[in-house]
């Protein structure tokens, strides 16, 4: 019973991981764009969220009607502002300058936050739980998990039943053509940009209810986007929900054999499925 | 006679790729309702012309007027927005999309017009069976008659159509071909860019026939013979 309550939680934790990776997924499926400072983006959620529970006196989970909105319009003027202008046929610029932004976002945090720690709390909810027969189940994690859910699906939506989603599929496919048909790419990636980082905004707020951040966290959380991006295979939302679930899992049970083999864990299970399947466990049939 | 009174009036259109020009002093005008046919060699410059027109090559403003309009400078986006729909040599469907939603796409712009979905299906009835399955998962008539009911959903003034028989089998060709009057039967004026001179000139209003970026004849399909037509087509 104890290991079948550590793989829940692991599964649980993947939600957290899916919503890091869905914003990648996202940027590089439509534009071919690496955002290198995507963990930095989430960490400034967090800021964001710490901001306005101080100043504003709301609850984290409150802080999501105006973090996401700000991080959405964010995105859309970090789009159309600077990075529509690297985007080409080269793939460096685009890494390069979103390293840089990664860098300049880390500072410009420690400048006004300090390298100490923060946590957003969420008070008597972040202990609460619900019981399953002997398995004891913590509200949050379900909450993370069901958000991971529902933004997939609305994503899933928007691409397959909206006029925008089949201009975002059509310019993945050919962004030339796709011009031709009266769709304007700086603005369909403008959208896509704030897309991820009304996303981004989300996760943000959910890892600082559930760990403490500081301004260097930024890199691992995109590393685990990264290792859900790929175990999912590229292009697959879903297949982005099972590569986070699949990374969760693994650093649960990584933990639950010794504490120190979390991260490693994961790591480890993300190389083994990049050798047997290379483009990953969902790849798209189109690429 | 003003460049007003014309549907498209092209003046003096140089095009090229960074330093090679691949047409010279290009000059043409195109009333309401015609179908003008655009002949030439490979490499005589038809797609590049085309291409221009349809905001896919920048120009000047004023080489490009239509409806009155100066658009030689504006990007692809904004030309289908004024009402001129390409479609493009080699098809370019999306293949992410369904047939359905590759038409679907084409009235991205969301032009008025008698041009819908239903219209397009009875059109190309064949697609309305197909309209699920992948864009690019029909045969090569099939992907182009999706082309074609595509670039109509904009609703276009001027459907511009490049090489839309290269690659298919006549009898597809023919069936394409006989959507031709239905299309101008609502007012669209049409420019077609063929290698095949007869099938061209066999459905058009007046041609042009372009030699190494250059208008070399231009005329009614009755009034000039073969042998000025080949010569032309062929600079000997």
């Amino acid at each position: 019973m104890e290991w079948l309550n550590t793989l829940l939680q692991g599964m649980l934790l993947g939600g957290l991981y899916a919503m890091f990776a869905v914003g990648l997924s996202l940027m590089f499926g439509i534009m071919r764009l690496v955002n290198i400072a995507h963990g930095d983006f989430i960490v400034l959620a967090s800021y964001l969220a710490l901001m306005v529970v101080n100043h504003l006196g709301f609850s984290p989970l409150a802080s999501l009607v105006i973090v996401v909105p700000v991080m959405f319009c964010l995105g859309y003027l970090l789009q159309r502002g600077l990075l529509n202008r690297t985007l080409g046929q080269d793939i460096l610029p685009p890494l390069l300058v979103t390293f840089g932004l990664s860098i300049i976002v880390q500072n410009v945090l420690l400048q006004f936050f300090s390298a100490d720690s923060q946590k957003l709390s969420q008070g008597d909810l972040e202990v609460a739980s619900v019981g399953f027969g002997s398995l004891n189940v913590g509200i949050m994690p379900l909450m993370v998990f069901a958000s991971a859910l529902l933004i997939i699906g609305g994503l899933q939506l928007l691409f397959y039943k909206t006029a925008l989603g089949r201009a975002f599929r059509a310019t993945s496919d050919d962004q030339q053509t796709a011009r031709l048909m009266g769709v304007n790419n700086a603005h369909i990636f403008g959208l896509a940009m704030a897309l991820a980082m009304a996303v981004v905004s989300i996760a943000g707020v959910f890892l600082a209810i559930r760990t403490s951040f500081d301004p260097t966290v930024g890199p691992a959380r995109l590393l685990y986007g990264f290792e859900a991006v790929i175990i999912g295979g590229l292009g697959s939302l879903w297949g982005t929900l099972a590569g986070g679930v699949i990374l969760g899992i693994a650093q649960a049970l990584g933990a639950k054999i010794d504490p120190g083999w979390q991260i490693l864990a994961g790591h480890l299970v993300f190389l083994l499925i990049l050798v047997v399947r290379p483009r990953g466990l969902f790849p798209r049939s189109v690429d | 006679m003003t460049t007003q009174t014309h549907l498209l009036a092209i003046d003096r259109l140089c095009a090229g790729y960074g330093d090679f020009q691949a047409l010279f002093d290009i000059s043409l005008t195109l009333d309401e309702g015609e179908t003008v046919a655009v002949i030439g060699s490979n490499g005589a410059g038809k797609s590049t012309f085309l291409r221009s027109l349809a905001g896919q090559i920048k120009n000047q403003a004023s080489a490009i007027t239509f409806r009155g309009q100066p658009i030689g400078d504006l990007a692809a986006n904004q030309v289908i927005a004024r009402g001129i729909a390409l479609v493009p040599e080699g098809r370019k469907l999306f293949p992410s999309l369904t047939v359905e939603e590759n038409l679907q796409i084409g009235g991205y712009s969301k032009r008025p017009g008698p041009w819908t979905l239903a219209r397009i299906y009875q059109l190309f009835p064949v697609l309305e069976k197909l309209r699920k399955r992948p864009g690019t998962a029909l045969s090569g008539g099939q992907q182009q008659m999706v082309a074609i009911g595509r670039g109509l959903m904009a609703n276009p003034h001027l459907l511009l159509c490049d090489e839309i028989s290269l690659g298919l089998a006549p009898t597809t060709i023919k069936d394409i071909y006989a959507a031709l009057p239905s299309i101008k039967a609502d007012g669209t004026t049409v420019i077609l860019v063929e290698q095949d001179i007869n099938q061209a000139l066999s459905v058009c209003d007046r041609f042009y026939c372009l030699q190494e970026g250059r208008v070399s004849l231009t005329g009614r399909p009755g009034d000039v013979d073969k042998a000025q037509i080949k010569a032309a087509y062929f600079g000997v």
